[in-house]
């Protein structure tokens, strides 16, 4: 299953909506995605992953990436995860720490990050 | 008959020969492959590691630990060779052994490769960049982060460095196969 990506708008967020498997090979079209929005002046974002079926960590990394770039302009970059499989690699990373991982795209825009 | 003796959780070598016998792989092999390291072969692996491990008998929470796991040794397989050994293959076997499937990922991209950096112990230094390779590119973790996320998913294990490259043996007990479906698996010849 390849990579797909949807972004919408919710008042000063932006919610990018990620499914399919994020891997080395998928990667690059999420940080493109990312460096995008950010170029465009989108630095408050949202990333959907409820429909991810699988991420490792060179999708990780593209999500530190992001983080970074948003942080640079003062933003955030807030997760939507509820799947054990995911969240388990946040976990032996120790990035649960370091991004915010909410169980609904409502509760990750009603956070204000 | 059962290899080498059993290592403790997450063991990482870093001498002698990276020399684990091809041919006692191939006569074991539940499953060989060979792929030219390109990030596309990354997710075929995977396939072939869970396809067999669901033949094992193996679901769930588990399997989706394999499947991690080895995405995560043939990423940083295809890496190295890209840097190293771009024309050379990687390989990629299944074994079941005994109780345990055993899955191991061999690079052949030479000794240049033992300098990985490792992931910092806060997890915040990765935004900071204080840890992140040379190479300062934003989106890129340590080139240890691979093997730190195999560390904590597998029972067992093994880096082996040598002059030709890396061996990354990696194994999961599985008590759950029993012997009446250990039995019926071998005896499964027929087509679907």
């Amino acid at each position: 299953m390849d990579l797909s990506l949807a972004t919408r708008t919710e008042g000063d967020r932006t919610v990018v909506s990620v499914g399919g498997e994020i891997d080395v090979y998928t990667a690059p079209k999420l940080r493109e995605q990312l460096i995008d929005l950010v170029s465009a002046g989108n630095y408050h974002l949202v990333v959907d992953m409820e429909s991810v079926d699988f991420l490792d960590s060179t999708g990780l990394g593209v999500l530190v990436g992001g983080l970074k770039r948003v942080r640079a302009h003062d933003g955030s970059l807030e997760l939507v995860c509820t799947q054990e499989r995911i969240l388990k690699i946040f976990r032996i990373t120790g990035l649960t720490k370091v991004f915010p991982i909410h169980a609904s795209v409502d509760e990750a825009i009603a956070s204000g990050g | 008959m059962r290899r080498s003796t059993r290592r403790s959780r997450a063991a990482v070598e870093s001498a002698g020969p990276a020399d684990l016998p091809t041919s006692q792989l191939t006569t074991m092999a539940a499953v060989e492959v060979s792929f030219t390291p390109l990030p596309a072969h990354v997710r075929t692996a995977r396939l072939i590691a869970a396809a067999v491990a669901r033949r094992l008998g193996i679901e769930g929470a588990l399997l989706d630990e394999i499947r991690l796991a080895v995405g995560e040794a043939c990423s940083r397989a295809v890496a190295v060779h890209q840097r190293q050994a771009p024309t050379k293959p990687v390989t990629l076997t299944i074994l079941d052994e005994n109780d345990s499937l055993v899955v191991t990922v061999i690079d052949t991209a030479g000794d240049e490769q033992a300098s990985e950096t490792q992931p910092p112990e806060d997890p915040f230094e990765l935004l900071t960049g204080a840890s992140s390779d040379a190479s300062g590119a934003l989106d890129v973790l340590p080139s240890g982060f691979g093997l730190a996320v195999i560390a904590g998913l597998v029972d067992d294990l093994d880096v082996v460095r040598g002059p030709s490259g890396t061996v990354v043996r990696m194994s999961w007990k599985s008590p759950e196969r029993d012997a009446t479906a250990r039995t019926t698996g071998a005896a499964e010849e027929s087509p679907n």
